[in-house]
């Protein structure tokens, strides 16, 4: 069967004063049915932007300019607005980054659950109270009848971001975006959070496009990974393989400024420099100004190398394949 | 909550007793309203008979305290002009007050909600830019010259609107009203409209401001990303957002409506409150100046009151931190 999902050369790009910004720049990737594929990237790398052009949620001055999102065989990009508002959360369902924000102040639980339900033919209020109520009993809320009553502000951060979860799983869809959803939550809920949406979507066959910039939380939960720089896949693959043999320079760097045990005491070291702000990437390879194995080469557009199938790197040096 | 309410209403209590020194010192100290009563050949002990029978010759404090100690009964003293107690008077006028500000209030919510929700949809559209320049001219043309115009317009010009008085009314409750009848609801419509202008453009504002805010908040795109139509964004979601600071800001405005009246009720004039002050402050009518002024903060003081617990009904988040207060 084909990939529930698949990008092929995705730009989106933000009209400004300063003229266009590319903030995602021919972005290409697949998720597979019932796969969890983790997006990495730093901050301002472009993930979020990705994650809600593949929803056509992407507001002006920014659009998507160019690509294809194929989702279930079908191209979304200029999908008509009614067309995409039959898969938003029937099909594709997203969370995002903030608990805090995204529920709506005014509204109480069970008003934002059901009318999430009934927007895409549930016409029965009860049948829909019900199944909402079920909804948060599933992404580990206690009393969820009361919840059910409660309005945003008397839930914790964590709690919050429950419900977010639960809505995006009330219609069952093919696809979660999930971007960094416990990135502003205290370590332990985050651990819980993230085994509970990994065995939901592992029960229910849901894709999962896992948004994040930890390292450490895609090593545990995905199956495979696609790395972003400055609006760029830079490497993308199995997810051991990534870890273990990293081909892109950016890659390296990262895993290398990762903690692990056994090198406690040794200064991890970090890439020089800062992600390069969108109008200042340099052409060519974007990463070069903090490579260090950057040279004249690297100023002409890097070519993809595929040293095995769904392995992909965009480099003109690849890291040499040597186990660490 | 109870809690809350409680302490609010020991402040206002205050404010309230804080405002009779104000107001009772403050209308001693203007004019003589003896010589507006004593007729030219009054000599002097004519003179000092209306001071006694006025309770003039009393020192201040005393009349004060006589004073207060009606009001804690409800008694604002006789107007000097009618013999007729003045809280009578006034609150025979009050209804074509109320009823002309209620009117503003509601036009100026119906008119400025969907200009402001439009104008904060599409900022750059040229209606928007329209709007927003008839909101700054609302802002700053005073109120008798559009009051003036309109009459001079609709009334002599046109011939379609009468430019004075409440016209025919029906009685609801025991108070006549004027809206529910086709010849009140033509004396109504001007001096409502010209009473408005000011918090129309007010409104406008407040709903252009709260549309540039919460059309994009979070919660917006996420409700977007459940599939939801785009009417249940705008009429639930973004809508109920927005109508908690122009509920707020529009019931504070309700007194200030209604102090504002008497410009309005003079040029139309409408036989509300707001023109018996202004007869009453031309003869030193003080006990229905100050009963008048006393009404006014009194309706000040519970309509803020008011708005708190409204604010809280509509707010979530207030009503349940005022529960823990
Ligand atoms: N409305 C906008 N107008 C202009 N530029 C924008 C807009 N929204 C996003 N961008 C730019 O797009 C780039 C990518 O932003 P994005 O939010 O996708 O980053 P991110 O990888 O999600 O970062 P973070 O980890 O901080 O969430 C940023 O450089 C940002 O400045
Ligand atoms: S293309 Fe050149 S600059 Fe870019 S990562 Fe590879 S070696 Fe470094
Ligand atoms: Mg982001």
């Amino acid at each position: 069967m084909a990939p529930i999902l698949q990008v092929r050369d995705l730009t989106t790009v933000f009209q400004t004063d300063a003229g266009p910004l590319t903030a995602v720049d021919r972005v290409s990737f697949d998720v597979g049915r019932g796969e969890i594929l983790g997006l990495v990237g730093e901050s301002g790398s472009g993930k979020t932007v990705t994650g809600f052009s593949l929803l056509g949620l992407v507001d002006p001055p920014g659009r998507v300019a160019g690509g294809r999102v194929l989702f279930d065989g079908r191209d979304l990009v200029g999908l008509p607005e009614p067309e995409w508002r039959r898969l938003r959360g029937r099909r594709i369902a997203m969370v995002f980054q903030d608990p805090m924000m995204t529920l709506n102040p005014v509204l109480r639980i069970d008003t934002q659950m059901v009318e999430a339900l009934k927007a895409h033919g549930v016409a029965d209020g009860r049948d829909a109270w019900g199944r909402s109520r079920d909804a948060l009993g599933r992404v580990g809320i206690a009393a969820p009848e009361e919840r059910m009553r409660a309005y945003p502000h008397q839930l914790s951060g964590g709690m919050r971001q429950r419900v977010a979860i639960a809505i995006a799983l009330l219609h069952d869809p093919d696809l979660v975006i999930a971007d960094e959803p416990t990135t502003a939550l205290d370590v332990t809920i985050q651990g819980q959070i993230l085994y509970e949406v990994q065995g939901l979507c592992r029960r229910s066959g849901t894709a999962l496009l896992w948004i994040t910039h930890d390292l450490a939380v895609v090593a545990g939960l995905a199956d495979r990974i696609a790395v972003m720089y400055a609006g760029r896949i830079v490497e993308q693959g199995g997810v051991d393989d990534v870890l273990d043999r990293p081909g892109h320079h950016y890659t390296r760097g990262l895993l290398a400024s990762v903690p692990r045990p056994g090198r406690r005491w040794a200064r991890l070291p970090q890439i020089p420099g800062r992600i390069p702000s969108l109008g200042t990437v340099p052409s060519g390879c974007g990463f070069r100004t903090r490579c260090g194995r950057a040279d004249a080469a690297c100023e002409a557009e890097p070519p993809v190398v595929a040293p095995a199938p769904g392995r992909e790197v965009r480099c003109h040096h690849p890291v040499p394949d040597e186990p660490r | 909550m109870s809690a809350f309410i409680l302490r609010r209403l020991l402040q206002s209590l205050f404010v309230v007793f804080v405002m009779t020194l104000l107001v009772f010192f403050g209308v001693n100290v203007i004019g003589n309203p003896v010589y507006v009563f004593a007729s030219p050949d009054c000599n002097q002990a004519c003179v000092n008979g209306i001071i006694r029978s006025l309770g003039l010759d009393r020192p201040v404090w005393e009349q004060y305290v006589y004073f207060m100690n009606g009001a804690v009964r409800g008694q604002l003293g006789n107007s000097f002009t009618f013999g007729v107690p003045a809280m009578q008077l006034i609150l025979e006028r009050l209804p074509a007050t109320l009823e002309l500000a209620f009117a503003s209030l509601v036009l100026a919510i119906l008119v400025g909600l969907p200009l402001g929700m439009w104008a904060g949809m599409r900022p750059d559209a040229l209606s928007s830019r329209a709007i927003m320049t008839v909101s700054t001219l609302g802002f700053s043309v005073p109120t008798f010259w559009i009051g003036l115009i309109l009459i001079l317009f609709f009334s002599v010009h046109l011939g379609w609107l009468p430019a004075v008085g409440r016209g025919d009314t029906v009685s609801v409750l025991g108070i006549e009203v004027s809206f529910l009848t086709l010849d009140g609801l033509s004396h109504l419509i001007m001096p409502a409209f010209t009473l408005a202008l000011f918090n129309t453009s007010l409104v406008i504002r407040l709903a252009r401001a709260g549309m540039r805010e919460v059309l994009y908040a979070d919660f917006v795109k996420f409700a977007r990303s459940k599939g939801l139509s785009p009417s249940r964004i705008l009429f639930v979601h973004v809508l109920k957002n927005i109508m908690i600071p122009i509920v707020t800001v529009m019931g504070m405005e309700f007194g200030g409506t209604v102090a504002f009246a008497v410009v309005t009720e003079s040029i139309f004039s409408w036989p509300g409150a707001g023109k018996m002050l202004i007869d009453a402050i031309e003869v030193l009518d003080r006990p229905l100046i100050v009963a008048y002024l006393m009404l006014v903060v009194v309706m000040f003081v519970v309509i803020n009151l008011v708005v708190d617990i409204l604010y809280s009904l509509l707010d979530p988040r207030i009503r349940f931190s005022g529960a823990a207060r």
